[in-house]
């Protein structure tokens, strides 16, 4: 039933935040089943704070029960049939009533949730059950929490006190976070330290600038938020500037763009990707001058779509660029299909990937 | 119009200590069946599940040769107490263990399994055994499940006549149960004191699952409800 899928990883995580980031189905579950034992891994090491869990060679493998580790999963997993109280108390039966009992408390607190002790899971709120998820797993002092796509269902405000608190506590105890998403936001807000993860590999790493703002592959641009992504080809190297010229591949034989985009270390004639967010991109009806931006590109505009309160136009300058409007935008402009226009793209609004 | 109550008594008192042995014996059976991976799980659940597709009178057959004097087993009991079990109450109560059988097991194990296997995997990750899973999260969440299961056992060996007269036979105060017993009257023509006996059934049947799907309402396994009425 279940399908091949090879994960093959290698990383070490310190105390505070990392970000495993990726489209799904690239393996950031999977991973995080590894480290809590959910899944046996058919090779390779997993240690936490020293502690061997796994070591295939060894033929270690500590069962999940007695690993103690922190894992909030997907959609919580709450016991519906326990109070808040009972919830948060499940992992520590081993430890006499009254020491049970004070550390629910103390964790309650922390997380503010001491006033709904009483109540089920199904009586309290998105925020809430998120709470007392991170409650209840934090309560045995695990030695590294996992936080499976945890808060994608709640809303930003929400979302960012909740991490408050949970970096507050983090501050005390000192653990590693390991933490999936697959959202882009999240990873600027959060990340000390982001995994790109793809088909089961770690493919980049690093601060979420670094991986976000000059993404080196492709799979990473699209996560990163590059509408356009387009093959290309060096065509002329600026040393003395700090640019390159690039030869973009039209669709139509003959017809090529030029771009001139930051100098990487590329020899002239070898293949480069060059990734445009829409919004990096400027939109005039007669031809702008007098501008600093180095690329003037004419086109003709193929559709207009709106999506919530954003206009993507679909411009085909040989090639076909996204460009992002607001409505104002629009309306002042009166653009229309069809119509001729001029596209502005700065130099480092370009960013170039090797292929 | 007479009511054969010794009959009734005699019928309640094996339902009743049927359902109970079946629900501590279905329990582990049902556990097994629901999170057991073995490959040849199948070939179990098919023996367990035969005795309800089964004539009762097949079934009561092979106990009886199995309790009789002839076999490996009625001999030991033979040496052991000085009789068989065959004609006896507790011949009746192991009969009926295996013909109610799949009705708590199958409730018990369809309830058991449709328990979120992600709160399986939490309760784990809190340091809890499958044991305490068990006790903790499992059992009290499949509660509706074991209710309909020890429901629909009780009724089931409330009704049960083929394994009784096979396993059983007629003997007053011993093996002879309310459908025998009905079975008797019509015989001799009794229709009044059968039709008394009948309606006493009926009413009380119907008054133990009403009460139990009222208390159960809405959470009980429509599929399995389903099975016991085709039955």
């Amino acid at each position: 039933m279940e399908r091949e899928f090879t994960l093959d990883v290698e990383f070490v995580a310190s105390p505070g935040f990392t970000i495993l980031f990726g489209p799904s189905g690239a393996g950031k579950t999977t991973l995080l089943d590894c480290v809590a034992g959910l899944r046996a891994a058919d090779g390779g090491t997993i240690s936490v704070d020293g502690r061997v869990f796994l070591d295939a060679n060894g033929k270690v493998n500590v069962p999940v029960s007695r690993r103690n580790i922190g894992y909030v999963l997907q959609d919580l997993a709450l016991f519906p049939h326990l109070s808040v109280e009972q919830n948060a108390e499940y992992g520590l039966a081993h430890l006499p009533r009254r020491t049970r009992k004070e550390r629910v408390e103390v964790l309650l607190h922390d997380f503010r949730i001491s006033h709904l002790g009483k109540r089920r899971p199904s009586e309290l709120s998105g925020g809430e059950r998120q709470r007392v998820a991170l409650a209840r797993s934090l309560v045995s002092d695990p030695c590294v929490l996992l936080l499976d796509e945890p808060l994608t269902a709640l809303d930003g405000a929400t979302k960012s006190r909740i991490i408050d608190d949970l970096r507050r506590w983090n501050q005390v105890h000192r653990i590693p976070i390991l933490y999936v998403t697959h959202s882009r936001e999240e990873v600027i807000a959060l990340g000390e330290r982001v995994l790109v993860m793809e088909q089961g590999r770690i493919i980049a790493q690093g601060t979420p600038h670094e991986v976000l703002t000059a993404p080196a592959q492709e799979t990473i641009a699209r996560l990163a938020g590059f509408e356009n992504v387009f093959d290309a080809q060096v065509w002329l190297v600026h040393e003395d500037r700090g640019t390159l010229t690039c030869r973009l591949a039209a669709q139509e034989s003959g017809s090529f763009v030029l771009l001139e985009t930051p100098l990487i270390r590329a020899a002239s004639g070898s293949f480069v990707r060059v990734g445009i967010r829409a919004g990096d991109i400027l939109l005039a009806i007669s031809r702008p001058d007098g501008l600093s931006a180095r690329n003037l590109i004419p086109g003709r505009v193929l559709s207009l779509e709106r999506r919530d309160m954003i206009v993507f136009a679909r411009v085909d300058c040989g090639i076909e660029m996204m460009v992002q409007l607001t409505l104002a935008a629009r309306e002042a402009l009166q653009l229309k299909e069809g119509q001729g226009v001029w596209l502005v793209i700065k130099t480092h609004s370009c960013h170039l990937m090797r292929r | 119009m007479s009511i054969n109550w010794q009959a009734f008594w005699l019928t309640l008192e094996l339902a009743v200590l049927v359902s109970a042995i079946l629900f501590v014996l279905a329990l582990p059976i049902a556990y097994w069946l629901a999170f057991s991976r073995a490959r040849w799980k199948f070939f179990i659940e098919a023996i367990l599940a035969l005795p309800i597709v089964l004539p009762p009178t097949v079934l009561g057959f092979y106990l009886l040769v199995a309790l009789g004097s002839r076999s490996p087993l009625g001999r030991w009991c033979l040496s052991l107490t000085g009789h068989t079990l065959a004609f006896t109450f507790t011949g009746l109560v192991i009969g009926s263990i295996l013909y109610s059988l799949p009705f708590s097991v199958q409730p018990f194990a369809a309830s058991f399994s449709s328990v979120d296997p992600k709160l399986l995997s939490a309760s784990a990750t809190l340091g809890a055994s499958s044991r305490r899973t068990f006790f903790r999260v499992v059992l009290p969440l499949s509660l509706p499940g074991l209710v309909t299961g020890v429901a629909l056992t009780f009724a089931h060996t409330m009704g049960e006549f083929g394994v009784v007269l096979m396993v059983g036979g007629n003997i007053p105060g011993v093996t002879r149960t309310v459908s025998i017993d009905i079975y008797d009257q019509v015989e001799a023509a009794n229709y009044a004191s059968a039709n008394g006996m009948a309606l006493l059934l009926l009413a009380f049947c119907f008054t133990v699952l009403a009460i139990v799907y009222g208390v159960n309402r809405k959470k009980v396994n429509q599929r399995l409800l389903t099975m016991a009425a085709a039955k």
